[in-house]
Order: structure tokens, then C-alpha cells, then sequence
């Protein structure tokens, strides 16, 4: 095995793209190591991409935030304007693992290991982030949901890097909010997960919604009809039972170690309106 | 034992119940204390471990060719390399086999063959190269299943014992116990209320942070050292030394630090192993265990099937107690605490009526090992839930329906002895006039409780203590120390001497500097190992008494020890002026050479001990999670030598329980493969899943030791599982039979309750 | 595998050590350097014994590979005390018997210390949730907790007396 620090985007990704064995990315690590630790992955090549310029930066752009590859959880977290913007992306991010996890792990590596049951995720689904990859063959930009394929597989192809996440600008009154549950209090991986982002108008009726779910599905699930089922309403009952039923309804989970079928499906719907509610008072709702 | 052993009421502590620091807590703050996997030695290998990926089969052949000629390996062994020296001992026979499959892998991750290599990578490819043919057999996990007529068999030579006649066809079951007395059947007739319930538990595991680690340096001429964390060095010599087929003075075991054990480090488990590919390569090797391994191959306790049913007058008298109690032991006989659980189970009670039956049943999961209280706190869940459930059947607070049940001085305990003075009506009391007991609960809370016993053990123990000249004084135990006890070894010599906490030094010997001790387990270290120490110092008290006698030209028994110093017994002895501890220390080369005192034996009269616990639990009623809002602990110590860990022993066996009885468990997949471990998905409780843990200590004297103390260490695992179900029985509104009560399975409760709630309804 | 040469710090001291590209942090301070004080409990992350800090960033030391610490600052409970003077955490611990085995202990202190550095008065459930990290199976947390707190309070008065 060979490790490599390169300091450009390009280097990287030519390092990628010419490795005739398994080669991935290390950016936090913290799911990386545990693979190799435990025999599970046999790299030839690990490339860390901490070196590269820009990797570990979050910048305010005119039209939003761009969040570098291999910035941590702990920096999301003591980022004020990124977290007034988006309390929802960076509680999820900040959901992930230990306080000494979240000194390393990066929510690029957390959409790349493509785990359904990923905390971040269904937060950066609902804020309809994106995805900058640099490749052998350039940039491109894709919605986040678009990376991964299936439980541990992306879209991503060889020689491809995630440069950076991008968090759209928030129009006014806008709140977004992410849930999870976990059977104790920390150090668990979501059994459900639930991101929720909405805008709402002058009256405090929905005008936009997305609603996105994790660890229900083989990936994480965008959920057009919960977030129809929000939109032009103030959220009252009805149209929060109609979501939470939209969500029970999109899941298509298993029964496995930390959760049943049934668990889950119920689940959903109580922590879609749960979460739902604080991303509507975010915004300044009701 | 000395007949003066019985506790004085009336003495006055000076150290005792006081709350000095530990003598190795600097050493342990800075990093510098050497536990198991902190050892090195020149030239040590890496060991490692190939272990069977099968729950059950048959092991057809072994090639390690390519594996010993990969470069860098230094030694390869498999079962080959243990030749049975166990001489018809079937215990010693199945820890062998344990350690090392034989025939047959018995679970999945059995040990089946073991590199030593010169660097992890090397090990870690030398275990590839080794291949073994498998012939994959039935398995069975479950209690139940592995009782059915059908199921697999896992040794075909194993005819349930305890039971008349003995059976003639081969079973999972390895025995059948029965404890109790009077009539049960007769009992039940004269009953006006009867609850009858089937409760089922998963293993959990101790779930210590170290992993196990040992150093072995073996010579070809079968002299040894090892260096390894357990809980019983002596244990790990003298069974090493068996298995390898070695004079046991051969071999010398230093223990380390040990990083919790609660029972799971009271076996061996890589130590023979070690100790093997040392002597194959002749260079010292190091194993340490990671967690998988740990989670696979060492010891859960029992997952659990039992059935209790109790009866009771509409005035609250129980008339009839019965249970039965199923435990699985792993693929060894004799494993399983089914006994202890079955004889535990009613203890609590003064009953007229009790029956107990215990069946310690074999199934392909790692050998079961004790874990605190082995077999208590699940026999105390299903008859603690039953309790809890009579007491609202006939509308009595449980707490008054415990108290007028309660086992009490003289009363014949559900396993036979009858009870000297015990503490569990104290406890009752006491817990019934706790502040908790009377708060007010919140919404969606529920407030539980259960009251608990554990025997306690004695045993041997053997202790030396030195005096150097200063007068200071160096006591070596040979209990390792678990959770502190140096201190309170320190404690107890100091106050028999009549000197500072200060002035004394405990440090644990290895097996060739002082005789045997037994295996730290049972609660019995500051009980047993503690006495020792104080009959240590009262023989040295006797040579110092001597000397001083001398010194003064009068006779031995003319002398006395009071507060540090020897003097005249009284004014017919002599005038002369006290000797100091110091003085008499300090003239000792010209007086007689070195002062040192020792005790050795076997102890009895350890003392049984109770706790009662009240738990307060808050249920989201939408997903079935639940917190732990409010928990205390009440239990009889006998006498508290160092009240802290005495409370730390109440806490930690609390939380424990709190982890069994809602998260923890085992979860095996179909293929009999365990499918969660590590601690990601072994979930034992985090620091923000609970409340401080408030504690109470009873001191009701033990009879059998000098100061009145009790083992402690062990009772406040019972209760918990009891209490929390409880709690939430009474937040829920619904009985749950079957541990742990995850939040699935909670919210599955309480949808089912709603459900034929709503059915009743229409 | 070729070895990697790396220059870092470790508790203020330059340190150039060797170590192989799939080697941990963890691995290096142990089996490298001889500093024994972090713990291996699980190698996955998942029960804090090998806390350290990079950067005086809280991290597990099995999740970062040692050739990642070149150029960078790591604090390890061996860097804890100065001299002979404890740091408060390391006293409280021992005074209110915060440690029954000790094998978290190392992982615990670097945790709370990293804690307190960022919040000097945290409430008992920020010192909860931050010590999650961090398993403990002989305490049950309680004392643990209680010892983080009362150094905190001796923390900030000690500063408040250097700010005055």
C-alpha cells in the first residue's frame, strides 16, 4: 500500500485515474480506517486529499456556500454563518459519530461511502445541494443525491474526486431541520433519518418543501410527495399527517441489527413531522 | 480462622470508611500504568489467531505448509500442538478445546490454528495461507431450539445429568438442577391470585474496555514467563501449565493492570496459545486480541428461557413460588450459570413453598463465562416482573407486598441455608422512605423497582506483609485489583497497625513470590483477600509485640499493640515507654532480622447481600426510545472500607444492568453468525444515555469478617433488569417479557397494546 | 510497503519517527514510540481509549494514520501533567475515584480536557453528551462526570484569579 498527499486537484486525480489497483480517497478517515483496520478493503493507493488547496475551506459565494472535500464536522460546526444559514446540514453533519469523530469526518466522505443510513445526507438531499467532481476529464456539478447508486456504490467514476459541496443561497423564511433516530444517545448510526428544508411566505404558508429520508431505502430518498404534501399549507395536521404518511409510504426498508421493517416505516412519519415542525419554525413559522 | 473474627459493633475507625486516594490513580492518569497490551520483550513476534468462520462443523484437515513458509513466520500451531495432557478432567479438557478446536469448531470464531510472526502484515497473510477444511454442520443458537427433540446435537456423548434415569439418547442438555422446599403444588391450592408468564433474554457481554493481551516467553526446557490481564493469575498458571503439560512452578504469571473484566477474564483464553507459539518459535510472542474476537470468542453470559409462576392469598402472603430456568452454556457443559440463577431466583422471599429447576443447555454461541452475578439478574428479571404484577393484581403497593414477603434472619432461603443477619429488609425500608420513592413523576414516566441478592464467595487468599526498618509497610496480595482494592488492602492493614493510610503500600505478586489466590470474582476480594490482610498484620503484630517483649526483657503475652505502638499490657508488666512501630522496625536487624507477617487460608462466612433499586424511565410513546430520568441504589455493604468504590460498585453494576436490560444483546444471523460485534452495534450505555446514579449504603454487619464487610461488587447487576421492566410496565401501560427492550420492540408493545385495546373496545 | 518518514510533535516535543503507510497514529505512538498511555479498545472509533489531539483537535488516534501527522501538533495524556504538578482533570479524577480499572481513564482526560479548553463551564449534560466518545464500563459515568465538574469550577477560578 502507498500513501500519497498531493497538493493540487489535478495531481489527485491523475493519481487516481493511473492506479491499476484499489485506490481510494482519505479525507477524514474515520469510516476509511475502520475498512482497512478490519481486512474489509486492501488498498494499493490511499490519497489524502487534506493537502489541497481549498480542501479544508468554507467560503461564501454569491450564491451560497461552497464547502471544501475534507473540511471536518467540528469546523461545519464552528462555522457561524454556515450554520444560521443551514442548522439542518450542519446538525446532521454534526450528528455523525463522537466529538473525536467529528474532528475528522467530512460530509463528502459521508456521501461517498454511500451508506443509506448516512447523517448527512438526507440534510444536503433537502437543501438540494450539489456535488463539484473533478475528474480526468473536468469538472462537473450533479445534485448530491445523484452520487450515490446503492449501498457502498456511487455514481462516481475512476479518476473522480468530490472537490466540494455547494449549499444553494436561502431565499427568505427559509428553515431546514434533520432528525435521527438512534436506540441510545450517541454513538450510533441512524436507524431513521430525516431532512427536511422549507420556505414558507408572508402568510407562513409553505412555498417550497423538501422532504429527504435515510436508512429506509437502499439510498437516501428524496420524497416529492411528503414535500407536496406541505406545500401551500401552514403545516397544520392535516398536512402534516399527509406528509408523515407520504414518508411511511416511500420506505422500503429491511429488518436488520438496529431495526425492524415495521420500526422503521412508523418511524419515518413521527420524525418527518417532528422534524418538519422545527425546520418550520426556523424559518420563522408557527 | 480465629474465633475473634466476629465484628466488634462498638469499634471506632480511624481509616476504615474514610475515603483515601488510590495508590496507583497517578499512574493511571498519566498513561503510565501497564495494562496487558502495554508489555513488550526483546525480540517478540506478533501472534495471531485464525478462528472459524462456521457456527458448527467438522474440521477435516489443516495445511499450514504455505503459511510456515512465508517469510517472517516463526511459528504455526494448530490442534496438533496440544496433545491432551488433561488426564480424564473434562473441564480442563473442554477449556483446551476452547482455546484450540479439536474435531469439531464449535461457533464461529473458534480458534483453529495460531501464527507468530515477525510483523502484524506478516501474521495477517500467514492466516490467509492456512487452509482448513470444513464440513459444515447444523447449528443452533436459541435456548429453546437447542432443547427441541430435533435439534442439532453438538456432543453426542453428552446424557443430561440430574435427572433419574439418565437419559439414553445424547442432547444439548448437559444437566438439570433443582433447588427449593415444601410443597409447590399444595401451595398453588391454597393460593387466591396465580400469575403465570414466560420470559425470554438475550446474552449480553462484560463488555470490557481492554481487550485481552498477553506476553508469553516460553524455553524449550518448559520454563515460562507470561504476562497477561485476567482476574486470576494463579487460575491462568495453573491451567496453562496443564494444558502445555508443565510443572506449574515452571511457569510464572505476572498480571498487569487489568482493563474490567466482571467476570470475563476468570478463564484463559490466548494465554495457552501464547504460550505455545512461544515455545515453537522459542522467542517471547505477544497476543492481543481485537474487539471482534473479543465479541466472538470470549465469554457472553447465558441468553435465557424461563417460565415462573407464583401464587398468593388475597392478603399478599406468596403461597407457592416455581420456576424454571433454561441458560445457554455455549458448546460446553458445565458453563452456563443455569445453577446459580435457578438457586438465586426466589431468594429474596421467605417462602414455604419454592421450586427452582435449572437446565444448563449447550448451543454453538462462545462458551458462556461468568459476567457479575452470573445467572442472577435475568432469574431476578422474570421473577421480579411477576412480583411487580401480583402486587397490582391484588392492589398492593409492590413495595409493601415486598416487605411483607422479605426473606429475613431465619428464614430458609429458596436454596437451602437459612439467612443470618441479612440486609434486604433494610433495604425495602429504606427505599420506601427515600426521597425518590415520593417525587413526582412526568409525562410519559414510569417508576420501577426490584430488590436483588448474590451469595458472595470466600476462598483462598494469601497474603505477605513486609515491614522494611522505617517502619513502612508493603503488602503483597495476590487478588488483582479490579476497581481499587489496593486501597482498601492499604485501609485495613493501617487500621489493625494503628498507622496512617500512607504508611502503607499494596502491590498484586506474581504467581512464584506468594502463594495461591483464588480468581478476583464472587465479590470476594475485599472480603477475603481484605481478612487476610488484617490476620497478615495481626501476626505481624504478634513479632512486633515480641520483639518489644524482648526489648523490655518481659514475657510476649505481657504486651499489646495499641494505636502504632507496643506497650505493657498493664501496670503488673512493667513501666516501660511505648515502642513505635517505627522504633521497633528500625531496631530490627540486631533484634531477630526482618518482621513480616502472613496470613493464608480459605475463607468462609462471606455474607450474603441485597440491594433494592428504584428506577424512573420516560418513554417516547411514538418511537419506543427510552431515558432514564431518575435511578437509585440501595444495598447492604456490611461495612464500606473505602466508601467511593463502594459506590462505584453500586453505579457501575447498575449501569450495566441499564445496558441489558434495553440495548444490549446478541444478534445472531441464520447462519449462526454473530451480526453486531463491535461496540458500534454492541450497545452498551454512553455517558449522555444516563443520569447520575444515586446511591445508599446499608452497613448491616457480616458475622463472618472482623470489620462486618460484604462483597459488593456484584449484587447491583440483579436488580436493574427487574426495575426498569418495571418502569416501564408502569409508563407503557404494557408488560414486556423479553429482553432487551429495545426501542423496536417497545414501540411494537405499545402499537399492539393500542391495537387490541381498540379490538376490546369494539 | 515502504516506510514513510514523518516529522511532527508530539506534546510539544519534535518527534521523526518511521512507520509504514497502513499503519494508525495509534499504532506509531504505541509500537513506535512507546507511548502506551492511549488505548486500544476497538480499533473502529468506537470507544475513545486512544483519544488524542491533533492540532489540539479531539480525535481517536486509531482513525488517523500516522503518516497524516506530519507538520502537526499531537497532544497525548502523556503531555497532560506538567512535571510534577497534575493537571486539574488527572487530581479530580483520582479524588473523586473517576476511575475504577483506568483503562478509559487516558482517553476520558484528554476528551474532558478538550472539553473544558473550549467550554469552561459546561452544563452536566454538554460534559455528557461530551464524553460520548468515550466508553466506560466500570463507573457508569457518574463520578466521571462529577470530576469533570468540580475541575472545571477549580479550572475557572484558578483563571480568574490570573485574569485578575
Amino acid at each position: 500500500m502507498r500513501y500519497e498527499r498531493p497538493t493540487t486537484l489535478k495531481a489527485a486525480a491523475q493519481m487516481l485515474a493511473k492506479e491499476k489497483g484499489q485506490a481510494f480517497i482519505l479525507a477524514g478517515g474515520t469510516d476509511l480506517l475502520v475498512r482497512l483496520r478490519t481486512g474489509f478493503i486492501e488498498p494499493d493507493l490511499i490519497v489524502d486529499i487534506k493537502g489541497i488547496n481549498g480542501s479544508k475551506a468554507i467560503q461564501k459565494t454569491a450564491t451560497g456556500f461552497k464547502i471544501g472535500a475534507a473540511v471536518s464536522g467540528a469546523e461545519l460546526g464552528e462555522h457561524a454563518a454556515l450554520k444560521k444559514a443551514w442548522p439542518g446540514v450542519v446538525e446532521a453533519a454534526n450528528l455523525i459519530g463522537s466529538k473525536q469523530v467529528q474532528g475528522r469526518c467530512t460530509m463528502s466522505g459521508n456521501l461517498c461511502n454511500a451508506s443509506p443510513a448516512a447523517d448527512s445526507v438526507p440534510a444536503l438531499v433537502a437543501a438540494a445541494a450539489k456535488a463539484v467532481i473533478v475528474g480526468p476529464k473536468g469538472k462537473r456539478t450533479v445534485a448530491v443525491e445523484e452520487i450515490p447508486v446503492g449501498p457502498g456504490k456511487t455514481s462516481l467514476k475512476k479518476g473522480e474526486i468530490i472537490e466540494s459541496i455547494v449549499l444553494p443561497k436561502r431565499p427568505p423564511k427559509s428553515g431546514d431541520a434533520y432528525l435521527r433516530f438512534i436506540p441510545r444517545t450517541e454513538m450510533d448510526i441512524a436507524v431513521v433519518g430525516v431532512g427536511v428544508n422549507v420556505t414558507l411566505d408572508g402568510k407562513g404558508i409553505v412555498t417550497k418543501a423538501r422532504v429527504a429520508l435515510g436508512a429506509v431505502a437502499p439510498t437516501v430518498r428524496l420524497v416529492p410527495a411528503a414535500a407536496k404534501a406541505l406545500i401551500g399549507t401552514k403545516m397544520d395536521k392535516a398536512a402534516l399527517d399527509a406528509m408523515a404518511a407520504a414518508c411511511s409510504a416511500a420506505c422500503s426498508p429491511i429488518d436488520d441489527k438496529r431495526g425492524t421493517r415495521d420500526f422503521r416505516i412508523k418511524v419515518a412519519g413521527v420524525l418527518a413531522r417532528r422534524a418538519a415542525l422545527i425546520a418550520r419554525k426556523r424559518a420563522g413559522g408557527k | 480462622m480465629p474465633l475473634d473474627n466476629a465484628p466488634d459493633s462498638k469499634r471506632k475507625y480511624n481509616v476504615v470508611g474514610t475515603r483515601p486516594l488510590r495508590p496507583d490513580g497517578i499512574d493511571k492518569v498519566t498513561g503510565r500504568a501497564k495494562f496487558g497490551a502495554d508489555a513488550t520483550a526483546p525480540g517478540q513476534l506478533v501472534g495471531r489467531i485464525l478462528r472459524s468462520p462456521h457456527a458448527h462443523a467438522k474440521i477435516r484437515s489443516i495445511d499450514t505448509s504455505k503459511a510456515e513458509k512465508l517469510a517472517g513466520v516463526k511459528a504455526v500451531i494448530t490442534r496438533d500442538d496440544f496433545p491432551d495432557h488433561t488426564d480424564g478432567d473434562s473441564g480442563l479438557y473442554d477449556t483446551m478445546y476452547n482455546i484450540m478446536a479439536r474435531e469439531k469448531a464449535l461457533y464461529e470464531g473458534h480458534a483453529v490454528a495460531a501464527v507468530a510472526a515477525t510483523t502484524p502484515a506478516i501474521a495477517r497473510q500467514a492466516l490467509k495461507l492456512i487452509k482448513v477444511d470444513y464440513e459444515v454442520l447444523p447449528h443452533v443458537t436459541d435456548v429453546d431450539d437447542a432443547m427441541k427433540s430435533n435439534a442439532p446435537v453438538l456432543n453426542n456423548k453428552m446424557f443430561t445429568d440430574g435427572v433419574d434415569p439418565k437419559p439414553k439418547k445424547a442432547s444439548n442438555v448437559a444437566r438439570r438442577f433443582e433447588f427449593g422446599h415444601g410443597d409447590v403444588e399444595a401451595g398453588f391450592k391454597r393460593a387466591d391470585i396465580i400469575v403465570e408468564r414466560s420470559f425470554k433474554t438475550e446474552a449480553t457481554h462484560q463488555g470490557y474496555i481492554e481487550p485481552h493481551a498477553a506476553l508469553a516467553s516460553m524455553s524449550p526446557d518448559g520454563s515460562a514467563e507470561l504476562w497477561c490481564c485476567t482476574q486470576g493469575h494463579y487460575m491462568v498458571r495453573d491451567v496453562c501449565a496443564r494444558i502445555l503439560g508443565i510443572d506449574i512452578s515452571r511457569l510464572r504469571v505476572t498480571q498487569s493492570e487489568i482493563g474490567g473484566g466482571f467476570g470475563g477474564k476468570t478463564t484463559v483464553f490466548i494465554e495457552p496459545v501464547a504460550l505455545a507459539l512461544s515455545r515453537k518459535a522459542n522467542r517471547p510472542v505477544k497476543v492481543v486480541m481485537t474487539r471482534d474476537e473479543v465479541f466472538k470468542a470470549t465469554g457472553p453470559t447465558s441468553a435465557t428461557s424461563m417460565d415462573i409462576k407464583i401464587g398468593v392469598t388475597k392478603d399478599g402472603l406468596i403461597t407457592a413460588a416455581d420456576g424454571t430456568f433454561r441458560y445457554t452454556g455455549g458448546p460446553f457443559a458445565g458453563c452456563s450459570p443455569a445453577e446459580f440463577g435457578a438457586m438465586s431466583a426466589f431468594a429474596q422471599f421467605h417462602l414455604d413453598n419454592v421450586r427452582a429447576i435449572g437446565y444448563d443447555v449447550l448451543c454453538n454461541r462462545p462458551k458462556t463465562i461468568s459476567y457479575r452475578a452470573p445467572g442472577a439478574p435475568m432469574a431476578n428479571f422474570a421473577v421480579e416482573s411477576v412480583i411487580e404484577e401480583l402486587a397490582h393484581k391484588l392492589g398492593m403497593a409492590p413495595i409493601d407486598f415486598r416487605i411483607k414477603n422479605a426473606a429475613r434472619e431465619g428464614t430458609r432461603s429458596s436454596y437451602g441455608p437459612v439467612y443470618g443477619q441479612i440486609g434486604l429488609g433494610a433495604t425495602l425500608e429504606a427505599a420506601k422512605n427515600h426521597p425518590h420513592f415520593k417525587a413526582p413523576l412526568g409525562p410519559n414516566q414510569g417508576r420501577g423497582m426490584a430488590a436483588g441478592f448474590w451469595f458472595n464467595f470466600g476462598g483462598q487468599s494469601c497474603v505477605s506483609l513486609n515491614i522494611p526498618i522505617d517502619g513502612t509497610i508493603t503488602v503483597s496480595v495476590g487478588s488483582p485489583d479490579i476497581g481499587g482494592s489496593r486501597a482498601s488492602m492499604c485501609m485495613m492493614v493501617a487500621e489493625e497497625l494503628g498507622i496512617g493510610y500512607d504508611q502503607v503500600r499494596a502491590i498484586i505478586a506474581d504467581t512464584s513470590s506468594l502463594g495461591h489466590n483464588d480468581v478476583t470474582d464472587g465479590s470476594r476480594t475485599t472480603f477475603a483477600t481484605g481478612m487476610a490482610c488484617i490476620l497478615a498484620a495481626r501476626d505481624a503484630i504478634k513479632k512486633l509485640c515480641a520483639r518489644a517483649a524482648a526489648t523490655w526483657g518481659i514475657p510476649e503475652d505481657a504486651v499489646t499493640w495499641e494505636k502504632g505502638y507496643a506497650k505493657p499490657a498493664g501496670a503488673n508488666a512493667g513501666n516501660f515507654q511505648p515502642l513505635s512501630l517505627k522504633e521497633i522496625a528500625a531496631a530490627s536487624p540486631g533484634t531477630g532480622g526482618p518482621i513480616a507477617g502472613h496470613h493464608e487460608y480459605s475463607a468462609d462466612g462471606a455474607g450474603v447481600s441485597f440491594a433494592t433499586h428504584i428506577c424512573d424511565i420516560e418513554i417516547d410513546q411514538e418511537t419506543g426510545a427510552s431515558k432514564i430520568v431518575r435511578y437509585t441504589v440501595i444495598q447492604d455493604a456490611g461495612k464500606a472500607v473505602h466508601p467511593s468504590y463502594v459506590e462505584g460498585q453500586f453505579q457501575g453494576g447498575a449501569v450495566q444492568g441499564i445496558g441489558w436490560a434495553l440495548n444490549e444483546e446478541y444478534i445472531y444471523g441464520k447462519d449462526g453468525r454473530l451480526q453486531n460485534a463491535g461496540f458500534l452495534d454492541y450497545r452498551i450505555p454512553v455517558c449522555s444515555d444516563l443520569p447520575m446514579i444515586d446511591t445508599m449504603i446499608l452497613e448491616i454487619p457480616n458475622p463472618g469478617h472482623p470489620y462486618g464487610v460484604r462483597g459488593v461488587g456484584e449484587t447491583s447487576i440483579v436488580p436493574p433488569l427487574a426495575a426498569i421492566a418495571n418502569a416501564v410496565a408502569a409508563a407503557t401501560g404494557v408488560r414486556f417479557t423479553q429482553l432487551p427492550m429495545s426501542p423496536p420492540r417497545i414501540l411494537k408493545g405499545i402499537e399492539d397494546a393500542k391495537a387490541s385495546g381498540a379490538k376490546k373496545a369494539a | 510497503m515502504s516506510g514513510i518518514k514523518v516529522n511532527t510533535k508530539i506534546n510539544g516535543d519534535p518527534v521523526e519517527f518511521m512507520c509504514e503507510p497502513d499503519e494508525t497514529l495509534l499504532d506509531v505512538l504505541r509500537n513506535r514510540l512507546n507511548l502506551t498511555g492511549a488505548k486500544e479498545g476497538c480499533s473502529t472509533g468506537d470507544c475513545g481509549a486512544c483519544s488524542v489531539t491533533v492540532d489540539g483537535r479531539l480525535t481517536c488516534s486509531c482513525l488517523v494514520l500516522g503518516a497524516e501527522a506530519e507538520g502537526h501538533n499531537i497532544g497525548t495524556i502523556e503531555g497532560m501533567a506538567h512535571g510534577e504538578e497534575l493537571h486539574p482533570l488527572q487530581k479530580k479524577f483520582i479524588e473523586h475515584a473517576a476511575l475504577q480499572c483506568g483503562v478509559c481513564t487516558p482517553g476520558f482526560l484528554i476528551a474532558a480536557k478538550s472539553l473544558l479548553d473550549k467550554n469552561p463551564d459546561p452544563t452536566e449534560t454538554e460534559i455528557r453528551f461530551g464524553l460520548a466518545g468515550n466508553l466506560c464500563r466500570c463507573t457508569g459515568y457518574d463520578k466521571i462526570v462529577r470530576a469533570v465538574q468540580d475541575a472545571a469550577k477549580d479550572m475557572r477560578k484558578s483563571n480568574s484569579r490570573k485574569g485578575a
